[in-house]
């Protein structure tokens, strides 16, 4: 029975893990290829299917001056853009989850949980909404087709975000941590610093993931309130799309789109099994 | 000089935490909060503390008014019945944090901390984590971090309601010790309980309460020996005192058909109905005594509690060796009548055989 067991589950590990990495191995493979090598038959192995070419890749660092498409540019502003918008989202967002989690908040009818649930309320209404809004909004203050546009709609779309994962997080975190604080000479601003802060840690680390996520794949905003000047990277990607759909550089550009993630991953996920509370109370 | 407090009331949600609560607390001296689950004894420490301001009433210390100064600036140090330390920091780090936080000199801070750890005991645990020590360790490390602090109010909230029962033995016993050497003279130590046991060992001033309210204030023998009304003689014992209906006649004491020799302390009662107290160990199993039935037999260390009934009457029996009965089985008990308390109807202490009842 248990070895049934094992063996089912192991099945299914192995079925899982194929689903989830094959497409990527197709990627890879396909980025190599040219248009014969993807047009005349399946190809699966380099030099024994088909003659690796670099030129998928050639394409997307080359200027368009010279028949490529400059995906470096874009790259670089969607780095910007995420990055920006998620740090101070995480910093705004924080601060304002600490706030609703240990202050009590009266305006008539509205409490601390009124006030969560408008952050989050802001993710409920579908994006096409928000686009008109947010398209005049930028155009009125001249921000429009610009970085700091971008980063400012970014910011609103990922606070919630952290503000809903860190309310969470410090309502976990025993209020006694905070009056211990206290009593040992810290005000409060160094109660939040000294002590609340650093035992945060793993939940600022999965608000960031989820911030530099959300950042990094929105195609949407990116696409309505941007025309020439700046770019960003997942419509940049989808642009290389034209009559003929040059898989090569498609998948060259999918692979090194989603490379920061991968590896966004891999340096947190040591953090997250890490962080527990069990040395502030039993 | 002294910590004044002076008609505190604490009411959130129309309900007291503090019921008009007044003190007078001594530098040097060691107060006791007794008191049962939300009795109102971690707000009483909180709002000395300033976690929480009180609705009405002052608060002073040496001579200054203490409500207007701020937690941070107040010089307190307060250990909570969870274990609470800085998960973040390891050992040291944890008992320097609060003198870090004064900027005091490095070396005082070195002897401080120093001094604090081998108070508690846990030289050598320095560099250890939080989350590697076991909860009496880490109640140590709280502990170690307010003595370290040397401030002038040591509050301990049931610090030792979350070990386990041998720990708790052995904590309390190096409380004592710590308490009796590592308090200066000019500070004052508040500790907060629910165990009787507790009160009495540590021996000091020993304040009442139940439902935000002051019950009586007196040295824990006082407490002990003359109970001012029926909640105390409960709170004050463990397990509660026993409390039988029953009238005293010209010759006899009487409940549920048992009659009892008047003890000479009671020779002066009027002959009328009373609520008769007795601890649970003050009844004795004897072949001469009056049959009751066994509700329940609890062992608990090397003692065995006897829950049993007669009539209408429970009563709680401490047998001070390990027994096995059965349930529902009948036993013959004795009463100790020298040890008989007498309460009126109002439930206020009327007669104590330690007698004295003003002292």
């Amino acid at each position: 029975m248990e070895k049934l067991y094992k063996f089912l589950k192991y099945t299914f590990i192995i079925l899982w893990t194929v689903f989830i990495v094959a497409p990527f191995l197709w990627a890879v493979s396909t980025s190599f290829k040219d248009f014969q090598s993807v047009n005349s038959k399946v190809t699966y192995i380099p030099w024994l299917d088909f003659e690796p070419t670099l030129e998928g890749w050639r394409v997307l660092v080359k200027s368009p001056a010279r028949g490529g498409v400059d995906i470096v540019e874009p790259y670089f502003n969607s780095i910007f853009v995420t990055c920006t918008a998620s740090l101070i989202s995480i910093i705004l967002g924080t601060l304002a989850a600490y706030a609703l989690s240990r202050f009590t908040f009266k305006a008539g009818f509205v409490r601390n949980n009124d006030i969560t649930f408008f952050f989050i309320s802001q993710r409920i209404m579908p994006p096409i909404v928000l686009s008109i809004p947010f398209f005049i909004f930028l155009s009125t203050i001249g921000l429009l087709d610009s970085l700091l546009g971008l980063v400012v709609v970014y910011i609103v779309l990922l606070m919630p975000i952290a503000v809903w994962i860190m309310v969470d997080f410090f309502n976990r975190v025993p209020k006694e941590l905070d009056e211990t604080a206290l009593i040992d000479g810290c005000n409060p601003y160094q109660a939040f610093y000294k002590v609340v802060l650093p035992n945060s840690i793993p939940g600022l680390i999965v608000a960031g993931m989820f911030c530099i996520i959300f950042g990094w794949i929105d195609f949407f905003f990116a696409f309505i309130l941007t025309f020439t000047e700046v770019q960003l990277l997942p419509v940049k990607v989808v642009a290389l799309n034209s009559s003929i759909t040059p898989w090569w550089s498609l998948s060259a550009s999918a692979l090194i789109s989603v490379a920061p993630l991968i590896i966004v991953a891999f340096v947190v996920e040591r953090y997250l099994s890490k962080g527990n509370l069990s040395g502030a109370l039993k | 000089m002294n910590l004044i407090g002076e008609n505190l009331t604490y009411k959130p949600d129309n309900q007291f935490h503090l019921n008009n609560v007044s003190f007078d607390f001594k530098k040097g001296n060691l107060y006791t909060i007794l008191g049962r689950t939300l009795s109102g004894k971690t707000t009483f420490l909180k709002t000395i503390a300033g976690l929480l301001n009180p609705d009405s009433g002052n608060l002073s210390f040496e001579g200054k008014e203490f409500s207007k100064i701020p937690v941070w600036e107040r010089n307190v140090a307060m250990v909570y019945q969870q274990f609470i330390n800085y998960p973040h920091l390891n050992v040291y780090e944890n008992v320097i944090f609060p003198l870090k936080q004064r900027k005091l000199s490095e070396d005082k801070i070195k002897t401080d901390v120093d001094e604090a750890l081998k108070t508690v005991g846990l030289v050598g645990f320095e560099n250890r984590k939080i989350q590697e020590l076991s909860g009496g360790q880490q109640q140590r490390v709280a502990l170690a971090r307010s003595l370290a602090k040397k401030a002038k109010i040591l509050l301990l909230d049931e610090p030792l309601v979350n070990l386990d029962y041998k720990l708790r033995e052995q904590l309390r016993e190096e409380f004592k010790k710590i308490f009796s050497k590592g308090l200066s003279s000019d500070a004052i130590l508040i500790y907060s309980t629910t165990d009787p046991q507790e009160v009495m060992e540590l021996n000091g001033e020993v304040i009442v309460l139940d439902e935000g309210k002051v019950l009586q204030k007196g040295p824990a023998k006082e407490i002990f020996e003359n109970p001012r009304n029926l909640k105390v003689a409960e709170i004050s014992n463990d397990p509660p005192m026993n409390i039988l209906k029953g009238i005293k006649s010209s010759e006899k004491l009487i409940f549920e058909n048992i009659s009892i020799n008047i003890p000479p302390h009671f020779k002066n009662l009027e002959d009328q109905n009373y609520n008769f107290g007795i601890r649970a160990s003050e009844i004795k199993l004897d072949d001469q005594g009056e049959e009751f039935e066994i509700e329940l037999a609890e062992i608990s260390g090397s003692e065995t509690l006897l829950h049993l009934k007669k009539g209408d009457s429970k009563v709680i029996a401490l047998i001070e060796e390990v027994m096995n009965f059965k349930i529902h089985e009948k036993v013959k008990i004795k009463f100790n009548e020298n040890k008989f308390y007498a309460f009126n109807k109002e439930g206020e202490l009327i007669s104590s055989p330690y007698g004295d009842l003003n002292g």
